[in-house]
């Protein structure tokens, strides 16, 4: 039609192009207020675990201070803002030094996970086959197994029921490791799968590069849309998880570390006889932590996917329309392939299926 | 003067988005006389949709409409203006005075619930039915729109009918109350030439039969030649020309409609090869050819002990350097299949299929990749052709990365700039991400990149089915000038007769994996022998209503016979 | 001439790959996807009993893990020889597999009795403690989720999504032991712990139906007092695990629907002027309760692990609770079969989870 001075949109600054960002820009109302809370609570956590010895009045295992004993079960008072506990700790300290331990073990379960999930998931996504075949059953009979029992009995093994520092923070991390790789595993195989089949891959199939080429550059790079997604539901699971292991009586010995979980088995008793301080704090603590984390996911989930995100008054973007980014076992949409053809990031399958009498059209853009 | 079915007064919608303020319609005036066909026409962003829309009040909550649309009853009771209503008054309003049938009928029909039910749910949301005449109705209506034995269908679901008669399902919903308009967005645009020309006579009986006006959204210009009895011709939300079909098809005055129509292509118009023009082989016959197929089979294999679905058939082919051939064929004939096979994407069953003299059946990778240097491929789909994280240098450049002629994408800056050229791309494009051009601009890059080795075969995928006519003229121009240029040989796949026309030394029309004609341009489409490739010639609605007129009138011969 | 209108369909994307993974076909049957489900089962409880085996073999056996300090060398040797643990671990698996496929899932070592008792035992009690809590969940779940995605962004949604996002943050023992710690201790409307008051546990027992499941038993003695009782003691546990499962369905409800009423077939139904209302109910729910109904399922195995820890929370005598009771006294034996036994119990639960599925969906088949 007309000749061009062909224009791109103009592209804004690197830094304002950084993920989070991007997304605290484009957010709006309920979304941003999400995302900015979350935001704030998990750096709190964060800044507690870096300067626990500069924030905690005393040690995590100290029973004494200037000779004196602490004493157990007492109040709050100006010594113990948070009184103390059963076992005689000051409980604002072990609250303090278990933000440490809570980081230390999500750091290790979420990077051990994702690093055998995605290179397993890309794997059997991009070969299928056997192989591929194998990996799903195992990965679908572990995922749908309640994944404290299985990290009950990962503990079992590796502590044999000990309790030493390294030894609780390892048994948790690799009992948390081994629930969620079958998550990891199942959400990038998806996408591995559905990349494959788009027309960039073949582009570089039919033009003649390697495997290794392909996997990396083209579906691994595509693939990982949804990972920092993921990433923050499975941190918020993991506290759970190590919560639930020290409650259960798996936790790490006050000796060695701040343990939440190990608090709250403790103060069980103290419940009944009305003392809320030695579990409040260590439950509060939990619970403000993975809400962080929970609130974050949340808002990348919803702004990652156009159809759940609210735009200043909102209409069309720019540039294609993506699928629901809903995740199993968290933010969700559809469950594992045991319900054939709802694809585990599409929900119901709302994509037209071409067939005999039809082709698919799009019609697309002018040149001026 | 009976008052018009529809009248819109000076309608204008703004979005709001991200970016701003964005004016889709501006000042748009149309009316539609009942039982009259209007068509609207216009290519991406004209904003012809919106309009349609805005007549059953469809538009986001982000749309700001000022302007009149005024809908009469269909018994001549009152006019309301669709601008102004809201909640229960709107939604009597949709449905009974108008109702819309949109594109894509898999996406429109609800997958768990009967067609029969989908049906009536509209009969009785305006209340007054039993659940057994709704039934009875949406029985009735189905039968009208020539779904067989609707007494039973009316029970199946959706994804028990095929395309067309889907299409016709939906058409059946928006008849079941008898509007006074029924608003059709691009009805024919995901279906078949043989389908669409049956869902298009159904639409055309639609004022003679149901006594419904219709409003007709469409970008092709065949269809409107067909249906319409008036055109509007839009452009950037506005109306350039309106007029009666065959005044604006025989003289359009504004100089859009002309370079519109201009654009279209047509069978037996003018072609972009002069080579393609005589019967002869466009090479000699003694060079040997560049893929050579015998008795092609491809099947793909069942699931759990169904039987397979043999997408080729017993095929015989063959490509000679320099030559186009031009596949012609419907979806499930198997045109797309052969072009994967011959690029090494889908496995040969059985049968032989010889690329530039290597044997495709039982072909081990290693031994092919070699020869991929000499072949290109574009696909069809612009949107999803490039890696979207890579810019547009690092994919034209990855062919030469990955055979060694160049160490990266930086070093082989300066041949991707040469061939960005060659395709009409500023150079300044390459270190654009591929969401920054349009599908045109997309489909030139793709050219390129399958250009970008100097390969003697080429495999064109339906690459400008999903442009705008416009654009697409510009591509196929491009498309023809590098070949006669570079001279390699292409196998052009598509489901357009008009395009590949255009283009092809040879044409080889496909049916359901057999070929059933084959020739030059002017022999198979200007004299078919094969029944089937009758038909596909007379169901493709020429540009030109008087000639579609008499067409029609073939084409209802033909399937009376 | 062949009519093209009545062609068959095949929805076989022509040009595609291979026909790509997750593509139905019309026709073929419900049966032939449900076989293949059920046959799926067993590779499933295969990998989960083999992952337990594994597990506990990983470092040693467990005699030497629970005893292991207590015992001298040689009794420890003899206890070991006595129980089989000194054989060939092939062997061992092949006969922890044998012993599975008769029902046997071990002898504990602490009370020595065998596992299958344990469960038939307090089953009933966890039975009872997961159908309050799901109970729950779907009463507050469901038509929270709904309303959530009908009135989306807007301030019923927010407030409930925040909500949901809250009670998953919250550890459900600590949920209950606020819920404790308020209600039981400090306004003293429910009791603290335990499924009944000792009285009531001694009329149940006589006097009752016997099913172990408390309510059934209680009405069952026709005792108003004793029903009270039973259900005082229910409340606490049955919010504490039902909120938590309740957060969870309520989010995966709204997401799911809120993708159902964004569809094409949603927008054409609008057109043609259905109701709102009649849009979330009929329209959109359907389609949006196979993903549903498939999570829930998987929901169940979040459910038991839930019961093991409000359990032992509320005292409640169920699988949960004996389970830490074998872990603390560290009958790792006990524990083993009961985990092999729930994995069972889990794949069993998703078996049916499909069928239902399959049921709703017509679209489902192989």
């Amino acid at each position: 039609m007309t000749t061009t001075i062909d224009k791109a949109p103009q592209r804004p600054s690197v830094l304002k192009r950084l993920p989070v960002v991007h997304q605290l820009r484009s957010s709006v109302g309920l979304q941003r207020g999400m995302l900015v809370t979350g935001l704030v609570l998990v750096a709190i956590f964060l800044l507690t675990a870096a300067f626990a010895p500069l924030l905690a009045p005393y040690g995590f295992g100290q029973l004494r201070a200037d000779g004196e004993l602490f004493g157990s079960q007492q109040r709050p008072s100006s010594d113990h803002l948070l009184g103390t506990t059963v076992g005689g700790f000051d409980v604002l300290s072990r609250v303090i030094w278990g933000s440490r331990t809570a980081l230390t073990t999500i750091v290790l379960a979420v990077a051990l996970s994702i690093v055998v999930g995605i290179v397993l998931g890309l794997l059997s996504g991009y070969f299928g086959g056997w192989l591929d075949r194998v990996l799903v059953v195992i990965a679908d009979a572990i995922y749908a197994f309640p994944s404290l029992l299985l990290a009950i009995l990962a503990a079992i093994v590796i502590s044999n029921g000990q309790a030493d520092k390294w030894g609780g923070i390892w048994a948790t991390a690799i009992s948390i490791t081994v629930v969620f790789v079958p998550q990891y595993f199942r959400v990038i195989r998806a996408e591995a799968v559905r990349i494959k089949a788009e027309a960039f891959v073949e582009s570089a199939r039919v033009v003649g590069a390697g495997h290794v080429r392909i996997m990396t550059r083209h579906v691994l790079r595509n693939s990982t849309r949804t990972l920092p997604l993921i990433v923050t539901l499975n941190a918020g699971e993991a506290i759970l998880t190590l919560a639930g292991l020290g409650f259960l009586g798996f936790g790490i010995s006050p000796t060695q570390a701040g343990d939440w979980g190990y608090d709250l088995n403790k103060a069980l008793g103290d419940v009944t006889s009305g003392i809320w301080w030695t579990s409040l704090p260590p439950g509060l603590a939990i619970v403000l932590t993975v809400l962080g984390v929970s609130l974050v996911g949340e808002s990348l989930n919803d702004l990652a996917d156009p159809r759940l995100r609210t735009r200043r008054r909102a209409a069309a973007l720019a540039g294609a329309v993506g699928t629901t980014t809903a995740v199993p076992g968290g933010v969700l949409s559809a469950g594992p392939e045991g319900v054939d053809g709802v694809d585990l990031l599409e929900g119901p399958d709302a994509t037209p299926t071409p067939e005999e009498g039809a082709r698919s059209r799009g019609a697309d853009g002018d040149d001026a | 003067m009976s008052t018009p079915v529809v009248q819109i007064d000076n309608l204008a919608v703004t979005f709001d988005t991200d970016a701003g303020p964005v004016r889709a319609v501006r000042g748009v005036s149309l009316q539609v006389e009942s039982g009259q066909v209007l068509a609207v026409v216009g290519e991406s962003g004209s904003g012809k949709t919106v309009t349609a829309r805005s007549i059953l009040g469809l538009l986001p909550q982000t749309a700001r409409t000022t302007g009149a649309v005024l809908l009469s009853r269909p018994d001549g009771t009152g006019t309301h203006d669709v601008t102004m209503l809201r909640g229960s008054a709107l939604r009597e309003v949709r449905g009974r005075d108008a109702a819309m049938v949109f594109q894509e009928p898999t996406s429109v029909l609800n997958p768990v619930y009967p067609v029969g039910w989908q049906i009536a749910e509209g009969l009785r949301a305006h209340g007054g039915l039993s659940r057994a005449q709704a039934r009875q109705r949406a029985i009735d209506v189905l039968r009208r729109v020539g779904i067989p034995d609707p007494e039973h269908r009316v029970d199946h679901y959706p994804h028990q009918f095929s395309g067309g008669q889907k299409q016709r399902i939906v058409i059946a919903q928006a008849l079941a109350l008898n509007p006074g308009l029924i608003i059709a967005d691009e009805p024919t645009t995901a279906l078949d030439v043989t389908v669409q020309a049956e869902i298009l006579d159904l639409l055309r009986r639609l004022p003679a039969e149901f006594g419904t006006a219709v409003v007709l959204i469409t970008h092709n210009m065949g269809v409107v030649a067909d249906l319409a009895d008036r055109v509007a011709v839009m452009l950037d939300g506005e109306i350039v020309e309106q007029a009666d079909a065959r005044t604006l098809f025989a003289s359009p005055q504004h100089e859009y409609t002309r370079a519109l129509l201009a654009a279209v292509p047509r069978v037996g118009g003018a072609r972009l090869r002069t080579a393609a023009a005589t019967d002869e082989p466009a090479v000699a016959a003694d060079v040997a050819p560049v893929v050579v197929a015998r008795d092609l089979r491809i099947v793909y294999p069942g699931r759990l002990r169904s039987p397979g679905f043999t997408a080729v058939d017993g095929v015989d082919l063959q490509i000679r350097p320099g030559e186009v051939v031009g596949l012609v064929g419907e979806s499930g004939s198997g045109k797309t299949t052969i072009g994967r096979a011959i690029a090494g994407l889908t496995a040969v069953s059985e049968g032989s299929l010889a690329v530039l003299g290597m044997e495709m059946n039982g072909v081990r990778e290693r031994r092919f990749r070699p020869l991929r240097k000499r072949i290109g491929f574009v696909f069809q789909d612009p949107a999803t052709s490039f890696n979207p994280l890579l810019t547009i240098a690092q994919c034209v450049a990855e062919p030469l990365v990955v055979h060694g002629v160049a160490s990266s994408p930086q070093a082989a800056r300066a041949k991707v700039d040469e061939l960005l050229e060659a395709v009409q791309l500023p150079r300044a494009f390459g270190d654009r991400f591929p969401h920054e051009l349009s599908g045109g601009q997309r489909q030139r890059a793709s050219l390129a990149r399958a250009l970008a080795l100097d390969p003697e075969l080429l495999i064109a995928d339906e690459p400008t089915s999903a442009l705008d006519v416009s654009v697409q003229a510009r591509v196929l121009d491009l498309f023809a000038r590098l070949q006669q240029e570079l001279g390699f040989a292409c196998l052009f796949i598509s489901h357009d007769l008009a395009v590949v026309d255009l283009l092809a030394d040879r044409i080889v029309v496909l049916h359901r994996g057999k070929v059933v004609e084959e020739g030059s341009g002017d022999q198979v489409l200007g004299e078919p022998e094969h029944p089937y490739t009758q038909r596909l010639l007379a169901s493709l609605p020429v540009p030109d209503p008087v000639e579609q007129a008499e067409r029609r009138r073939q084409w209802e011969e033909l399937r009376e016979a | 001439m062949t009519s093209i209108t009545t062609a068959e369909p095949t929805d076989l994307v022509p040009g595609a790959a291979t026909p790509t993974p997750g593509r139905r076909r019309a026709g073929g049957g419900l049966g032939r996807y449900l076989l293949v489900r059920f046959l799926l089962i067993f590779p499933t409880i295969l990998i989960l009993v083999t992952t337990v085996f594994v597990m506990m073999r990983a470092t040693g056996d467990p005699i030497t893990a629970a005893q292991g300090g207590r015992l001298t060398p040689e009794q420890l040797a003899e206890r070991i020889h006595a129980a089989g643990y000194d054989r060939p671990i092939l062997v061992q698996y092949l006969d922890y597999l044998g012993s599975i496929l008769r029902g046997d899932f071990g002898t504990t070592i602490s009370d020595n009795r065998p596992v299958t008792e344990v469960l038939t035992t307090y089953g009933a009690a966890t039975l009872e403690l997961a159908c309050y809590a799901l109970l729950v969940a779907f009463l507050v779940g469901i038509p929270l989720g709904r309303i959530a995605a009908a009135r989306r962004d807007r301030g019923i949604d927010a407030t409930f999504r925040v909500s949901a996002v809250l009670v998953y943050a919250t550890p459900v023992f600590f949920a209950g032991m606020l819920l404790k710690l308020v209600f039981s201790v400090w306004l003293d409307w429910l009791p603290v712990a335990g499924r009944a008051s000792t009285g009531t546990e001694i009329e149940l027992q006589r006097n009752g139906a016997g099913t172990g499941i408390y309510l059934i038993d209680a009405i069952s003695t026709g005792d108003p007092a004793a029903i009270q009782d039973v259900l005082e003691h229910a409340i606490l546990p049955a919010i504490a695990l039902g909120l938590l499962t309740a957060g969870v369905f309520l989010r995966l409800v709204r997401t799911n629907v809120i993708g159902t009423l964004a569809t094409g077939y949603v927008e054409a139904a609008r057109s043609r002027g259905v109701s709102e209302r009649r849009l979330l109910r009929k329209h959109a729910w359907r389609p949006a309760l196979v993903p549903i109904i498939t999570v829930i399922g998987l929901q169940i195995a979040l459910l038991l692990a839930g019961a093991v820890l409000t359990e032992t929370t509320f005292e409640w005598k169920g699988l949960g609770f004996q389970l830490v009771q074998y872990l603390q006294a560290r009958d790792y034996v006990a524990v083993q079969g009961m985990v092999a036994l729930l994995a069972v119990i889990v794949a069993l639960t998703n078996f049916v989870v499909d069928v239902i599925a399959a049921l709703v969906d017509p679209r489902i088949r192989y």
